[in-house]
């Protein structure tokens, strides 16, 4: 067992010497010309805006609350699991005890719509006021013939 | 001891050298299925067929300009790409491709190593490839990478749950963690027949692990134009191409060792017919590993991409109960039958 | 064998735990923290309680530290300031919690005080994954099933806790 580990272990030192390898045969062959332009960051051609690292939704959080919760009930079940065939139908009880605890919390959480992921209400609906947004002004028709008349 | 070793090297060097062919030409036969679903050619410059393709495109990638922002964390950013494939290269470890000969005097698995926690061993790791993807995504400094590595964290680890509650289904049945152990327990009567629910969670779930269509959120063109990669060129660029693939190339082997029987060939004992039974183990493997990769091209050339609430939904609401279910199934079966 | 590499990971956990401390971006800690329980998961490996390494990744490692730094990225808290001044009470509390904490280690190496009981007579087999099944389902029976109550206390309590701030 110890051997076999030991063999991950140099399969890992392995992938990671020739990522760096490969990297530095890059590093020797590529030509490096940087430019204030190049290194801008790339946002669709347009002058960057603001920082990025910004406060991101709090959803992601939730989400990754609940999954840590799940994740240890899950590597509960493994070793219950390896043993089931053998241990029979007292093992089986137990853990349906065991889950069904957890079954509350995720009934709860459901519930509570902690699962559902809330879309954004959009600001401009169909029935959006538009008038009072510059850009969206309806075009003034006489102004717009006249354009036509000159085209 | 030496020839131990030797050994161990050998196969090290034929699973990264062939993990790397593997991807090279995944990527071109991803080119050719794209090419010919909507009916053109798809790469035929380079080479018949455009096979020397892969050659050339990594010899441009390598010769490409490097470019780091100037607002990027350096040192995370040059991180990110390498945490991003070494694991990917890495679950490969304990998957085995074929039954194994006797040379040199002691028995040869095809397998690097055969460790009694086999399927632990790889959700261990795939539990960590969500950092190269999300520090990538946040040390770029840019809007869309940071959304895209967030989602796709976020994603990759609400599929995790599924996926390690369906594979439970199948150690119920097998009682070993020892991915040989589930191999040889599928001799006669592969596992996709006996957990076909558990099959299509995992099979759902591995795609959602892998970033791929319909799952993904995590790079989808036309809202976040690349996601977590976006700032990332030349060879850190394909680092990440390269990872991704072979996310692939491993998830297909892992769905036919623990579904499809792995290395076993089916109404033939290979391990009864010496050289031959190693090399038509092998084969079996790969033929059986190079379908699903083909599923995965079909795949991503068939159906649209889920919307981010979608996502979730299916991933917390359907594939979590539903796994929960099949677990409680199998396990009140096991008991009354 | 073992031994050296031993060594090696038990440098690489305490160089790395180190960084965590010392290091004034909460991203390089966090990074750094998973390295740290990397090298744990290695010790582990070497003491033969496979099942525990495997857990200590995909809990730790998997699971919590990317809570981490959803927290660190949600927050954004930027680089630290610098160390904290001699005059701040909280600068006297960490510096006696210190000598104690290294006053209990100490007294643990020198193996005046027993704090860590005998040590079972054999390790093998002990962590196997089979193993902990076997008495994870009879003997510690009991704290098993309080566990779910205790994670079914924490998901409740985590996601109140979220909700109320966005309030």
């Amino acid at each position: 067992m110890l051997w076999d580990l030991g063999s991950v272990l140099m399969f890992m030192v392995t992938s990671l010497v020739i990522i760096g390898i490969t990297l530095l045969i890059a590093k020797l062959f590529r030509r490096d010309n940087p430019t204030e332009e190049k290194l801008t960051s790339y946002e669709c051609g347009e002058d960057p805006v603001g920082n990025p690292w910004v406060q991101f939704n709090i959803r992601f959080y939730v989400v990754a609350l609940i999954f840590l919760i799940f994740e240890v009930e899950i590597v509960f079940l493994y070793p219950w699991a390896t043993v089931f065939k053998e241990m029979g139908f007292f093992t089986f009880v137990e853990m349906m005890i065991f889950v069904g605890i957890l079954l509350v919390g995720y009934a709860y959480v459901w519930v509570k719509g902690d699962l559902n992921w809330v879309l954004p209400k959009p600001k401009y609906t169909a029935d959006f006021d538009y008038s009072n947004v510059p850009r969206f002004k309806k075009p003034d028709a006489e102004k717009a013939r006249k354009l036509q008349a000159v085209e | 001891m030496l020839t131990d070793i030797a050994i161990i090297i050998t196969k090290i060097m034929i699973v990264i050298g062939g993990t790397f062919t593997a991807v090279a030409y995944l990527i071109l036969a991803e080119r050719k299925v794209a090419g010919f679903v909507q009916e053109r050619y798809g790469p035929n410059r380079v080479g018949i067929w455009g096979l020397l393709q892969p050659i050339a495109d990594g010899v441009k990638t390598m010769l490409k300009e490097d470019i780091t922002p100037a607002k990027a964390n350096r040192i995370i950013y040059h991180l990110a790409p390498a945490m991003v494939l070494a694991p990917a290269l890495v679950t490969f470890a304990v998957v085995p491709f074929g039954s194994g000969i006797d040379a040199f005097g002691r028995h040869i698995a095809f397998q690097i190593a055969d460790i009694n926690i086999g399927i632990l061993f790889i959700f261990a790791i795939t539990s960590i490839g969500v950092y190269g993807v999300v520090l990538g995504g946040w040390s770029s400094n840019n809007k869309y990478s940071l959304l895209g590595g967030v989602r796709s964290s976020a994603q990759m680890i609400s599929y995790e749950l599924a996926l390690g509650l369906s594979v439970v289904g199948i150690l119920l049945l097998t009682g070993s963690l020892r991915l040989n152990d589930i191999v040889e327990a599928q001799i006669g009567m592969w596992n996709v027949f006996r957990q076909p629910v558990a099959f299509m969670i995992f099979l759902v779930a591995v795609f959602a692990e892998t970033n791929r269509l319909p799952f993904d959120l995590a790079e989808s063109e036309q809202e976040l134009i690349a996601g977590y990669h976006i700032e990332y060129s030349g060879f850190k660029y394909s680092m990440f191409m390269l990872g991704e693939y072979s996310n692939i190339i491993t998830a297909s082997a892992l769905i036919v060792t623990l579904f499809f029987g792995g290395w076993t060939v089916p109404f033939i004992d290979v391990t009864k017919l010496g050289h031959l039974g190693a090399f038509l183990s092998v084969v079996s493997f790969a033929v059986k590993t190079g379908f699903f990769l083909f599923l995965y091209l079909w795949v991503r050339w068939t159906l649209p991409r889920f919307r981010y609430d979608q996502l979730m939904h299916l991933g917390w609401k359907i594939l979590l109960p539903l796994a929960l279910l099949n677990l409680l199934f199998t396990a009140a079966w096991i008991t009354y039958v | 064998m073992t031994e050296s590499l031993f060594f090696i990971f038990a440098t690489m956990a305490i160089v790395s735990a180190l960084t965590v401390v010392v290091t004034r971006n909460p991203i390089y800690s966090a990074v750094s923290l998973v390295i740290t329980l990397f090298s744990l998961a290695g010790i582990f490996l070497l003491l033969e309680a496979y099942f525990l390494a495997v857990v200590q990744i995909i809990i730790y490692a998997g699971a919590i530290m990317v809570l981490f730094l959803f927290v660190i990225m949600l927050l954004n808290p930027g680089k630290e300031a610098k160390f904290l001044s001699l005059t701040d009470p909280r600068t006297l509390i960490v510096t006696l919690l210190s000598i104690a904490f290294i006053g209990m280690i100490f007294s643990l190496v020198s193996g005046s005080v027993n704090y860590i009981g005998e040590v079972m007579g054999s390790v093998e087999e002990l962590g196997t994954t089979r193993n902990i099944g076997l008495t994870l389902f009879t003997k510690y029976l009991l704290p098993f099933e309080i566990a779910s109550l205790l994670l079914l206390v924490a998901l409740v309590g985590a996601v109140l806790m979220t909700k109320r701030n966005l309030r």
